[in-house]
C-alpha cells in the first residue's frame, strides 16, 4: 500500500508518527454498508427465527416432527410448544421486508468490493498470506502474540497478519457465499430454478439449519473482530477505518 | 489549465449522472413492460422487493416448483391454526359442502359460478409438493385439484388482464398473483388432499396452491375470483390482506 507523506504530527503522544492512508474509501465505505446491513439483517433474522424457534435435518420439518434440536427461549407463534407460558410478539412482516432488502444491499456491496480488490491489489497484498505468513514459525508467533492479547507490532499497524489474512478470506469468500447460498436454498421459487442449491444441501431444513450455524460463526467473528480493535486501539482504529488516515506506532501513552 | 480540467470534470459528471438517470428510467419501463415491478414497489421496502420480484420472475419464467416421491408425503400433513370459521362457513359445512361455490368475473368473457361436482368433473391432476411457511416449518403432502389455467380457460380471459385477485370465505382474508403465476401449470383450485378430500384444516373444501411461493399466498376456503388490470382499489392498495393484517410482502416467492 503507498504511503502518504510523512507529516510529523505533534497530537500524537509517541514519537515518531506517520499520518497515511490506511484503508481506500472503497474499503472504507464498503466495511461500514456491509456493517449496516450485517445488523439488520441479524436483527430481522433473530425476530423471524423466533416464529419457529426448532431446527431440523432433511426436507421437511414441523411442530409434529422430531426437531433435531429446539432454542430454549420462547417463540411469537401459538403453534410452537416452547414450555413458556406466553407468545412473544410477531414482528415477522417488516422483518422479513428488512431482512431482503438488506441482503440486496450486502450483495451487492459485496461484489463491488470483490471485484474491486481484484484490481487494486488489496487482495493479493493485504488479504493472501504470503509464502512467510504461512511457515509455522510466524502462524505460532501470532497465535501466541493473540493468546497474550499482545498488541500488535509498528508493521502490522499497516497491514493484517496471518490469522487475520486466513480469517477474513475465510468470511469474504466462504461463510458470506454460503449463508447467501443457504438463504436462497429456502426460497420455493428460487430452487424451483435450481433444484440443486438444496437437494445437495439435504434439503430445504437442512438449508435453514446451516443457514443458522453460519449466522451464528458470523455473529462469532463480529465479537472477536470488535474484541480485537479494542485490543489493537480502538480510537486509532476506528478513525482509520472512518477516515482512513492512520499513526504509527499505536497510540499508547 | 485547472479551469478547463474542472469544467471538462464537471461536464463529464453532468453527462454520467443524465446518463445514470435516463438509465434508471428506461430500465423501470422494461421493468413494467415485462411484468416486473412488484405492486407494493413502494416505500421504504420498495427496492428490495422490486429486486427479489424483478430477479425471480426472469429466473423462474418457465420452472417448476419442486415435486417428490409418495415416500416422502409428511404424516400426518400439519394443520395450521387458523382463526374461528364464520356462520356462511358453518352452514355450507353442514350440507357437505354441496353448495360451495366459487364465482369468477372481471376481465372475463363469460362470469362463471363453480360448485365444487364441477371443478371435479375437470380434469384432475396431482402434485406432490412442498408447503412453506414463512415461519420456518413445511410439510409434504399430495394436492389434487383442477389447474387455475383450466378454469381460467372456461370464462375466457381478455388480454388486458394483469392480476387475479382471490377471496377467502373469511371476508378479511384475499390474495392476488400476477398472471404468470396464475397460468402456471402448478397452480390449482385443490380441493383433495393425500388420496383423500382436503381437510378443513388445511384449507377444505377448496384452497388455492402455488407451490413456488410460501404458504401465505394459497389462501384457504377459495369462494370468489378476479381478473383485473389494476389492484388499486383493492383493500388499502397492498394488493393482499397480508399487508394490511402482518405487513407480508406480496410476493412470496421467498
Amino acid at each position: 500500500m503507498p504511503l502518504g507523506t510523512s507529516i510529523p504530527s505533534s497530537a500524537a503522544p509517541v514519537s515518531a508518527t506517520t499520518v497515511a492512508s490506511r484503508y481506500s474509501a472503497l474499503v472504507r465505505v464498503t466495511h461500514w454498508i456491509t456493517t449496516l446491513c450485517f445488523l439488520a439483517l441479524l436483527v430481522s433474522g433473530i425476530e423471524i427465527l423466533i416464529s419457529h424457534p426448532r431446527f431440523y435435518w432433511g426436507e421437511t420439518g414441523n411442530v409434529l416432527t422430531e426437531p433435531l434440536f429446539k432454542l430454549p427461549i420462547p417463540s411469537s407463534r401459538n403453534l410452537v410448544p416452547t414450555g413458556y407460558g406466553y407468545v412473544l410478539p410477531d414482528q415477522n412482516g417488516w422483518s422479513r421486508y428488512l431482512h431482503f432488502q438488506a441482503a440486496w444491499m450486502a450483495v451487492l456491496t459485496g461484489l463491488l468490493y470483490t471485484i474491486s480488490i481484484l484490481f487494486t491489489g488489496h487482495l493479493r497484498k493485504n488479504l493472501l498470506p504470503s509464502q512467510d505468513h504461512l511457515s509455522w514459525r510466524v502462524l505460532s508467533t501470532t497465535i501466541a502474540n493473540h493468546l497474550r492479547f499482545k498488541p500488535p507490532s509498528e508493521a502490522e499497524a499497516w497491514s493484517y497478519n496471518v490469522l487475520q489474512r486466513l480469517t477474513y478470506l475465510l468470511v469474504i469468500f466462504v461463510m458470506f457465499p454460503l449463508v447467501i447460498w443457504t438463504g436462497l436454498a429456502m426460497s420455493p421459487a428460487f430452487v424451483s430454478a435450481v433444484p440443486a442449491s438444496v437437494t445437495v444441501l439435504g434439503g430445504q431444513q437442512s438449508a435453514r439449519t446451516i443457514h443458522f450455524f453460519v449466522s451464528v460463526f458470523l455473529v462469532l467473528f463480529l465479537l472477536v473482530h470488535v474484541v480485537m480493535v479494542c485490543v489493537a486501539g480502538f480510537k486509532s482504529r476506528m478513525r482509520a477505518m472512518i477516515t482512513g488516515r492512520a499513526d504509527t506506532p499505536m497510540e499508547r501513552t | 489549465m485547472t479551469t478547463d480540467l474542472s469544467r471538462r470534470k464537471l461536464l463529464m459528471r453532468g453527462l454520467a449522472a443524465t446518463a445514470g438517470v435516463s438509465a434508471l428510467g428506461a430500465a423501470a419501463r422494461i421493468a413494467q413492460k415485462y411484468g416486473l415491478i412488484p405492486p407494493d414497489h413502494r416505500g421504504i421496502y420498495g427496492p428490495g422487493e422490486t429486486l427479489t420480484y424483478a430477479s425471480q420472475r426472469l429466473l423462474t419464467r418457465h420452472s417448476l416448483a419442486r415435486e417428490f416421491p409418495q415416500t416422502q408425503i409428511s404424516n400426518p400433513p400439519l394443520a395450521n391454526e387458523m382463526p374461528p370459521l364464520n356462520e356462511a362457513f358453518k352452514s355450507l359445512q353442514a350440507g357437505g359442502f354441496a353448495d360451495w361455490r366459487v364465482s369468477v368475473d372481471g376481465l372475463v368473457d363469460r362470469p362463471a359460478s363453480f360448485s365444487l361436482a364441477q371443478l371435479k368433473s375437470y380434469p384432475s391432476r396431482r402434485q406432490i409438493t412442498q408447503l412453506q411457511c414463512e415461519e420456518g416449518w413445511s410439510y409434504i403432502a399430495e394436492w389434487i385439484g383442477v389447474p387455475l389455467s383450466h378454469v381460467l380457460d372456461a370464462v375466457g380471459i381478455r388480454p388486458q388482464a394483469r392480476y387475479i385477485v382471490y377471496f377467502s370465505i373469511d371476508p378479511d382474508w384475499w390474495d392476488s398473483i400476477d398472471m404468470a403465476d396464475a397460468w402456471h401449470p402448478q397452480t390449482f383450485l385443490t380441493y383433495g388432499m393425500n388420496g383423500h378430500e382436503l381437510p378443513v384444516g388445511n384449507g377444505g373444501p377448496l384452497r388455492i396452491r402455488l407451490p413456488r411461493q410460501l404458504g401465505y399466498k394459497s389462501v384457504k376456503f377459495i369462494t370468489h375470483l378476479t381478473v383485473t388490470r389494476s389492484l388499486k382499489g383493492y383493500g388499502k392498495g397492498s394488493a393482499s390482506a397480508s399487508p394490511e393484517g402482518g405487513s407480508y410482502a406480496w410476493y412470496a416467492g421467498i
